[in-house]
């Protein structure tokens, strides 16, 4: 955190001033590990089987908060006894279908509701279109009756369940598959349950790397498990905090850049699933399930208003038909295979350098010099944009600039601090930014280029008969201008995003407000409120001194300004706090109110006692203790039966990539991963017993403070640039012995894919690990070099093939394995020479390249299973 | 001992400058033990005062690649490994198989070499490493190059401490953000002979561009090493404490940027106050190691306007353990030049007495 977020860390040395215990756990140790009480090294791509051992050192010790655990979670609810655990299934949860490498997951279901019809059917495809992202706010879709044992004592019950699954995740099992020792690992499971409970909370903070594994999902679930167990969700102090890899993430998944979903987390519909907008409304709002999402007509229709206006009406289902439909597989990884294979003409990057910040570089940049056109709009002319003369495929031969037959359309783009607008932050905390100075030349905001594209589209189109333009020709595209450069009105596009009513332009105050008639309208229902009365709430800047330590009046934080999700669970069952120390919101008895620091995260007048009556459902079915309101049962879910692809509870799995077997499961990785099996995607094979290793070393990456992600706005700036002025790579001093490196001297990484090249970091650092008897040993490097810039070096994501988290459609990019060589790196076709020949020496058989652009050797065929290791 | 002078011992060196309604000195507190090792206050340094790039040197001293104060760089974050027991219950690499620390032993096997490099293991780099490393002939990529040059790793202790390199369990990072110290007694400010270094009123200690004739007294001056000339045009240069963000009540650019406290700017009286009260809370949380550098008025250069905690020995941060001004023995030399003087001149008029009589 220190190393890649130094001003939100000012926080936590804050809290460390204060007495807080900061725990670092990291394969390398860094600026962070530097001023943390307690440093664990860890094998990369390990994660689950270290927090695995902290759950089942939580049950075993009984040291989970057993009020707050009953009270708010599912650990009582039983789950149908067709379920049989990875634990007796050698790895793979009942349900699973090789055919398809993904599973049915009827028998995860509750009790009594195997034939939940909200359970998706179709796992394959929910793993095509990455469903498992609507669940960031939808919560479970999963009924509010359930069957339950308050004693958890029934063998079904998630408690029990739980405690079998995570039995053999002993410290025992931490020290042989982690490499962290007992007494280290110790050490946190004592410090983080001693943190919890009633009077103490611990936060979990993570960075973007913990997400980007094949079972990247998983280990945040893993993470979630224990702060129920130990009764950290909803309270002050608590939770799990997801630092974001820049500025407004949080804001592009709420308004999303992503292929599969709408504004405010609706789903974008499937072509053979959605085809009415009442059909797409109820795969939302799933009828009989508790809470919230029962609204969802309102946000879908209040969002297809906003884009339609006036000619969105009752009668003509508000336009649905104009959304467009997903038939598959559209995220960014097949994208590119799609440009390689000539299936995609048009290309638009903004603010995104995927020929150095994306999986398999070389990937990217074969399918950006196979485009008719691509559009970049970055702030310097990044690699993504000169790709075809300054990329390593100029010097193998893959791209001649001469016949590369992409036409480049380089747009500067305005700055942050050259345009108005918002930043929503990972608290989801919109922030206003006003415009400090005009941007310089013809560089213009995000707003200016859509609004004036859509213009120009629009103009073009004028007079088209054909129905496949009406939903551009349709949109309601009319907002303020102002300037010579006729720049639209951000302001007015946040009111439209919180939405008003039509009739009187009267902004909404509450998404409460939206109605399903076409009388409002509103673009992000989540977002609601934020310009109610009017006031553009996200520019409050009320001093912290000035206000109370919650700070409501600093910026607008979504939904209705709850700064903390799920702050029932701040108060006891009846209401009080669990403590003087942790009270946050609790229930005034004689007000007959939940009232509080914060926005209570609950119905205001909803007493503690309420008990839905029979058969009730949507808010009215939340119980008054239901603390988790967004999920079909108002539980934190340890137990997840619906909306996961790859099972229902976190465990563990070697990354696709690992020198060690899964010393748990025969299984060896995610069952249910995502793979491209392709020519130009070798992945490494896994151990076999007795084989000389080729890959036999871990690597991974991450950031470095004085840089910026792929580089565009580090490596082009002098000051960034001569604080790490070359790409590097850090082995410890154990490794370079092994492998001949020197300090300093050059050295290469080497995989399938690429061989990556640097200067060498020998350092006390980077340790070796004992895992399964055998020492490993990690190499870490930084991702931020790229052939652009002023200062220039080859790209660690080179070294990585694709293959995805099956949930989120996420890369694995941070746990591979690796050759380490001293010396330069072969150039030019001696490269595709040398990479050949080590996949020959690899056993990957050979094929016919389908890749475009050359002379070069063949590249080879990855023809094994998805997993070649089940038995 | 020297006393009765401007030139040693403790003052408040504006009203001694002649600032008659000078404002409380002001000063920086570095507080190493917070730092993060940013670089924030490196690059706000540059960014608010036009500091020109230092160039594009990897030097392989941890992530120090400014290498120091310079004329291109007024703020330095030093980075300091050492494998030694940072006060952790479980040291981290306990249990690991590791072998000794790299700045050692290991540092020589890693070479794979045993020509004689002229240095030796632990001592730092070539000062231009990237030049050195041109040297390495170019391998195929498959075997080590074939004539290598031993760099060495960076060393970061002191000589002889670590007796037994052993195998290394524990390990610390200690950062640390460098700058000029604006002196209770500036050696630099009192030889300048152009009055291009003066004092303001704020205690601080500032060149003045457009007078400074690129003459160089200040920079041996100087017992930290911080004034250093440009080598472009010769004059010299270092941190003005940020003098035109002092003049309008502003925080120096590099505290404003700091985003741990770890540079605290303020009233030097209080700053001192605080440092002492942070080293006594440190002491008490078990840090026995932490200690005050440069804020004792009673050194040899009257105490410095920007003192720090350190954690660890000041040879270790590159600091001068006992500087003492320059000039602190110039009125005894004076004294001593005048006697002299004086008796040469007794002589020869004795000289000329005897002469001419």
């Amino acid at each position: 955190m220190a190393e890649a977020h130094p001003v939100g860390f000012q926080w936590v040395m804050e809290a460390k001033a204060r007495g807080a215990k900061v725990i670092h756990i990291d394969p390398r140790f860094t600026r962070t590990s530097a001023v943390a009480d307690q440093y664990v090294p860890t094998r990369a791509g390990s994660d689950i089987a270290f927090l695995g051992g902290v759950i089942h050192y939580i049950l075993t010790n009984e040291l989970d908060f057993r009020e707050y655990v009953l009270a708010y979670t599912n650990a009582a609810t039983i789950i149908s006894d067709r379920y049989v655990d990875a634990e007796d299934l050698d790895g793979l949860f009942s349900g699973f279908d090789p055919e398809t490498n993904s599973y049915d997951p009827e028998s995860w279901q509750y009790a009594g509701h195997e034939h939940n019809h909200t359970v998706p059917q179709d796992t394959a495809k929910q793993r095509e279109t990455a469903m498992g992202l609507q669940h960031e706010s939808h919560g479970m879709p999963v009924p509010g009756d359930v069957q339950r044992d308050e004693t958890l004592q029934h063998p079904h019950c998630v408690y029990q369940i739980l405690k079998r699954h995570f039995a053999r995740y002993t410290p025992e099992m931490v020290e042989r598959t982690t490499g962290v020792s007992q007494d280290a690992f110790r050490e946190v499971c004592e410090a983080w349950t001693e943190n919890s409970k009633r009077d103490r909370t611990t936060c979990l903070v993570y960075s973007v790397g913990w997400t980007q594994h094949s079972v990247g999902v998983q280990y945040i679930r893993a993470g979630s498990i224990i702060q129920l167990l130990l009764g950290n969700m909803g309270r002050p102090g608590g939770g799990i905090m997801a630092l974001r890899g820049h500025a407004s993430i949080q804001g592009s998944t709420d308004i999303p850049t992503l292929f599969n979903l709408l504004p405010g987390y609706l789903p974008m519909p499937h072509a053979d699933d959605h085809p009415t907008l009442q059909k797409w409304i109820d795969s939302i709002r799933h009828p009989g399930s508790k809470g919230f999402w029962a609204n969802a007509d309102a946000y879908g229709i209040n969002l297809l208003k906003a884009y339609w206006g006036e000619k969105a009406t009752p009668e003509n289902d508000f336009c649905y038909d104009y959304l467009p439909r997903m038939t598959g597989d559209h995220g960014t990884y097949r994208t590119v295979l799609d440009m390689i294979d000539g299936k995609i003409k048009g290309y638009f990057l903004l603010g995104q350098n995927p020929a150095v910040g994306s999986a398999h570089g070389r990937a990217q940049r074969l399918g950006m010099a196979n485009l008719d056109w691509l559009v970049v709009r970055d702030l310097y002319e990044i690699e993504s944009a000169n790709f075809w003369k300054t990329s390593p495929e100029i010097e193998t031969g893959e791209i001649v600039p001469e016949q590369c037959r992409t036409e480049v359309f380089l747009m500067p783009a305005a700055s942050h601090v050259e345009k108005e607008g918002t930043f929503t932050q990972t608290q989801r905390m919109l922030q206003w930014r006003e415009k400090a100075v005009n941007p310089p030349g013809d560089a213009r905001s995000e707003l200016w280029f859509f609004y004036h594209l859509g213009l120009m589209i629009r103009e073009r189109l004028a007079g088209s008969t054909e129905p496949r333009d009406r939903g551009i020709l349709d949109l309601a595209w009319d907002y303020p201008e102002h300037g010579p450069d006729r720049e639209p009105s951000a302001e007015a596009v946040l009111m439209e995003i919180n939405g008003y009513e039509v009739a009187t332009r009267r902004p909404l105050s509450s998404f409460t407000e939206m109605k399903t008639d076409g009388t409002t309208l509103g673009g992000c229902w989540i977002y609601t409120g934020v310009y109610s009365g009017g006031v553009n709430q996200a520019a409050r800047r009320k001093p912290g001194q000035e206000q109370s330590w919650v700070a409501p009046e600093w910026g607008w934080v979504w939904p209705a300004n709850r700064r903390l999700l799920y702050n029932r669970a701040s108060a006891d069952p009846d209401g009080k706090p669990w403590s003087e120390k942790k009270a946050y919101v609790w229930w005034d008895e004689e007000a007959g109110r939940w009232t509080g620091h914060d926005v209570p995260d609950f119905p205001v007048d909803k007493a503690p006692s309420y008990r839905p009556p029979e058969g009730a459902s949507g808010v009215e079915g939340l119980a008054g203790d239901d603390a988790f309101i967004m999920q079909g049962d108002g539980k934190g879910a340890l137990f997840v039966p619906v909306g996961l692809v790859d099972g229902p509870l976190p465990t563990h799995y070697e990354p696709v990539e690992s020198p060690v077997r899964n010393p748990l499961y025969t299984q060896q990785a995610n069952p249910t991963r995502k793979v491209y099996d392709r020519p130009e995607n070798p992945l490494h094979p896994n151990p076999v017993e007795g084989r000389a290793q080729l890959f036999p070393y871990v690597f991974t990456t991450s950031r470095l403070t004085e840089h910026h992600t792929a580089g565009g706005m580090s490596r082009t700036l002098p000051y960034l640039s001569e604080l790490q002025p070359a790409m590097f790579f850090e082995v410890s001093p154990e490794l370079a012995a092994e492998r001949g490196l020197e300090h300093m001297g050059w050295g290469h990484v080497v995989t399938e894919r690429a061989a990556v090249e640097g200067r060498v970091m020998v350092t006390d650092r980077i340790t070796p690990l004992r895992v399964e008897g055998r020492v490993i040993h990690q190499v870490w490097l930084p991702y931020h070099w790229g052939s652009s810039g002023l200062t220039t070096g080859d790209s660690a994501n080179d070294l990585f093939g694709i293959a995805l988290d099956p949930n989120v459609l996420i890369q694995e990019t941070k746990a591979g394995t690796c050759d380490v060589r001293p010396g330069r790196r072969p150039t030019g076709p001696a490269l595709l020479e040398f990479l050949a020949e080590l996949r020959r020496r690899a056993g990957t058989q050979s094929v016919t390249s389908t890749a475009p652009g050359g002379d070069g050797p063949e590249p080879v065929f990855d023809n094994r299973a998805p997993d070649e290791t089940r038995s | 001992m020297v006393s009765g002078n401007s030139l040693y011992g403790p003052l408040d060196p504006a009203p001694d400058a002649g600032y008659t309604d000078a404002p409380p000195r002001k000063g920086f507190f570095t507080d190493t033990s917070v730092c993060i090792g940013c670089k924030a206050c490196e690059v706000a340094c540059k960014e608010w005062n036009a500091v020109p790039m230092d160039g594009l040197n990897l030097l392989g001293m941890s992530y120090d690649n400014t290498g120091g104060l310079t004329a291109n760089s007024w703020r330095a974050v030093h980075f300091i490994e050492q494998p030694v027991p940072a006060g952790r219950r479980t040291p981290p690499f306990e249990h690991t198989p590791t072998g000794p620390t790299g700045t050692h032993d290991q540092a020589v096997v890693a070479a794979g070499t045993v020509q004689d490099t002229g240095t030796e293991p632990g001592v730092g780099p070539a000062p231009d490493v990237l030049a050195a490393a041109r040297t390495i002939t170019p391998a195929g990529g498959t075997s080590p190059g074939s004539d290598p040059q031993f760099l060495g790793m960076p060393g970061v202790d002191l000589p002889g401490r670590i007796g037994d390199p052993g195998n290394r369990t524990d390990f610390r990072w200690l950062m640390m953000s460098n700058v000029c110290k604006h002196c209770t007694h500036a050696g630099c400010l009192d030889v300048c002979p152009t009055g291009s270094l003066f004092r303001t009123e704020f205690g601080t200690v500032v060149v003045q561009e457009d007078i400074c004739n690129g003459c160089g007294y200040c920079i041996p001056a100087c017992p930290y090493g911080v004034i250093d000339q440009r080598k472009d045009d010769g004059r010299a240069w270092k941190c003005t404490l940020c003098y035109d963000r002092l003049g309008e009540g502003q925080t120096p650019a590099c505290a404003q940027a700091c985003p741990t406290q770890s540079i605290q700017y303020g009233d030097l009286d209080e700053l001192r106050t605080r440092a002492q009260e942070r080293v006594e809370r440190l002491h008490e949380v078990g840090v026995p190691e932490a200690r005050l550098y440069g804020h004792d008025p009673d050194d040899g250069v009257g105490g410095d306007g920007a003192f720090f905690l350190l954690l660890d020995e000041p040879e270790v941060y590159g600091l001068p353990p006992d500087p003492i001004v320059t000039t602190r023995d110039l009125p005894q030399m004076y004294k001593r030049m005048g006697l002299a003087a004086a008796a040469m001149a007794a002589v020869a008029v004795a000289a000329f007495a005897r002469g001419t009589r």
